[in-house]
């Protein structure tokens, strides 16, 4: 109840102080803003490539009979594993031959890869905790394999996989390394942004950059536990 | 091969071929360009990165295994105090605290750091201003302890995190029953619960110990000057000379400490499981 009062207050309050910082730093935001819509269109297609991957992944990692499950799961943590620098530098040096480089198919690929661990080992999970009985029965009245996917398990699969693509998306968000060597000199994200203005000794620019990436992450600390059941969080890595 | 296992393969290929085009083959990739030269083996790669490189390496694995540590003592602590404090309010505190730099990106907190650790940074002005400092006495924390404190600062609560969690779910019976015979909670802390948690120690250790060697943006960040990290001269090496060999021959030095690593967990690990079966 007082949540629902609160809300227009909180929002009022929270669009006016936009609208004061807007005033204050104004023309410092304009570069900034320009990063964050380089960063959010970024991030949005990493979640869209690495879900189109994930969901078909983990229903099989999840439900289907896989020859060397263990080792395909251990093949995606791999990216994630590995000191992503030197992989990094000869990722751009393929990404040169093949005209990748200063892309922003390039740098949603690597950033797609970096964040396979979380989509697909959630997405397996999030599978793995739906009701089997529930397809079953879908199946015994009648409805074809792909209705039961479509009607029955992937609904129920949909908190999990979402908590997969706030992962994904933030990960994409905050991402550094990975655009630093694939990204120049085209793409700026806010991060590559936050990294030249400090050692520019900006740091007017530098401060805004690294509030405005604060508000996701902060964000997602306090709502990831919606989204990520017990259920779901003890099937990870299995 | 049952219909069931091909189609299963068939949904996984798409993934497995991202991981294949952007990770396997660029580790081929580094592989090679590391040991050869016009097609045949060579080590000189791996010399010329010693010689301009022994002391990075050195430090690298310095900050890294020191950090480690540190982190590993702070995480004890404070998933200790979480499970074994009687104080309410301050379990309360300390659980709404200390998750916060977890889901700080690295690159924020190297330049959260930048500011406050500096010279004429917020620390040391705070320090200054309740005269605890005078402004000829500070210095510059920009540097090998800059990199430790950041890493130590973003990466215990991650253990913490997997270690309290691995804490709350033995068996409490065990702690009270050496509370009851007088232990203290120090003495439950290092005897009872830890031994029950080892493997969750290790494992987050060894995820932070992998995690903080790739790291590139925190290096560049609050230490710019020599000696440096391993990841910042392999973007150097790239970024000024073009040198593929010597920066991939850093990168294979940078495996075989991810190797180490792996390696002892996993022998902790075999250890676990034989001692499980006697």
């Amino acid at each position: 109840m007082s949540l629902s009062r609160g809300l227009p207050g909180t929002a009022m309050k929270v669009i006016g102080l936009g609208l004061f910082a807007f005033f204050i730093f104004g023309p410092l935001m304009n570069l900034a803003m320009t990063s964050l819509a380089t960063s959010v269109w970024i991030a949005l297609l990493t979640v869209l490539v690495s879900l189109a991957l994930a969901i078909p992944a983990g229903y099989a990692l999840a439900r289907l009979k896989l020859p060397m499950r263990a080792l395909i799961l251990v093949l995606f943590l791999l990216p994630q594993a590995f000191p992503s620098v030197a992989i990094y530098i000869n990722v751009a040096r393929i990404f040169y031959s093949l005209g990748l480089t200063g892309t922003v198919g390039g740098v949603v690929l690597v950033h797609a890869t970096h964040g396979l661990v979380y989509s697909v080992w959630i997405a397996a999970a999030a599978f793995a905790a739906v009701d089997r009985d529930l397809e079953l029965a879908a199946r015994n009245m009648g409805a074809s394999p792909l209705r039961t996917f479509f009607t029955i398990t992937l609904p129920l699969a949909t908190p999990g996989l979402i908590a997969s693509a706030i992962f994904v998306f933030l990960e994409s968000l905050d991402e550094f390394t990975g655009t630093f060597f694939v990204g120049v000199p085209q793409v700026s994200t806010l991060p590559l942004l936050l990294y030249n203005a400090s050692m520019g000794g900006n740091y007017q620019i530098a401060s805004i950059t690294a509030l405005i990436l604060l508000v996701p992450s902060v964000l997602f600390m306090l709502f990831i536990e919606r989204f990520l059941r017990a259920d779901v969080l003890s099937k990870v890595g299995r | 091969m049952s219909r069931s296992s091909t189609l299963g393969l068939l949904l996984v290929a798409p993934a497995l071929t991202l991981v294949a085009m952007l990770f396997l083959w660029p580790l081929g990739f580094s592989l090679y360009a590391a040991f050869t030269k016009d097609g045949a083996f060579t080590l000189q790669h791996f010399a010329k990165a010693f010689e301009l490189y022994s002391t990075d390496i050195l430090f690298t694995l310095v900050i890294v295994l020191l950090s480690t540590a540190l982190i590993a003592a702070v995480a004890i602590a404070i998933s200790g105090l979480l499970t074994l404090s009687e104080t309410p309010w301050l379990i309360a505190i300390l659980k709404q605290l200390y998750r916060w730099p977890l889901f700080i990106p690295f690159i924020v907190a190297g330049q959260c750091m930048r500011t406050f650790l500096a010279k004429n940074g917020l620390m040391n002005n705070t320090f200054v201003s309740m005269g605890i400092l005078d402004p000829s006495q500070t210095m510059s924390f920009l540097d090998w302890r800059g990199i430790v404190i950041t890493f130590v600062w973003k990466q215990a609560p991650f253990v913490i995190l997997m270690l309290a969690g691995a804490m709350a779910s033995i068996d409490r019976s065990t702690i009270e029953a050496a509370r009851n015979l007088g232990a203290s909670r120090f003495r439950s802390l290092f005897e009872i619960v830890l031994p029950q948690v080892t493997q969750t120690l290790l494992v987050a250790l060894v995820l932070s110990f992998v995690t903080m060697l790739s790291v590139l943006s925190v290096p560049m960040m609050v230490a710019g000057s020599q000696p440096t990290m391993l990841t910042v001269d392999m973007a150097f090496r790239i970024n000024a000379y073009g040198d593929y060999p010597t920066a991939n021959a850093l990168g294979v030095i940078s495996y075989g400490f991810t190797a180490i690593a792996a390696w002892i967990y996993l022998r902790h690990n075999l250890a676990q499981h034989s001692e499980a079966g006697k």
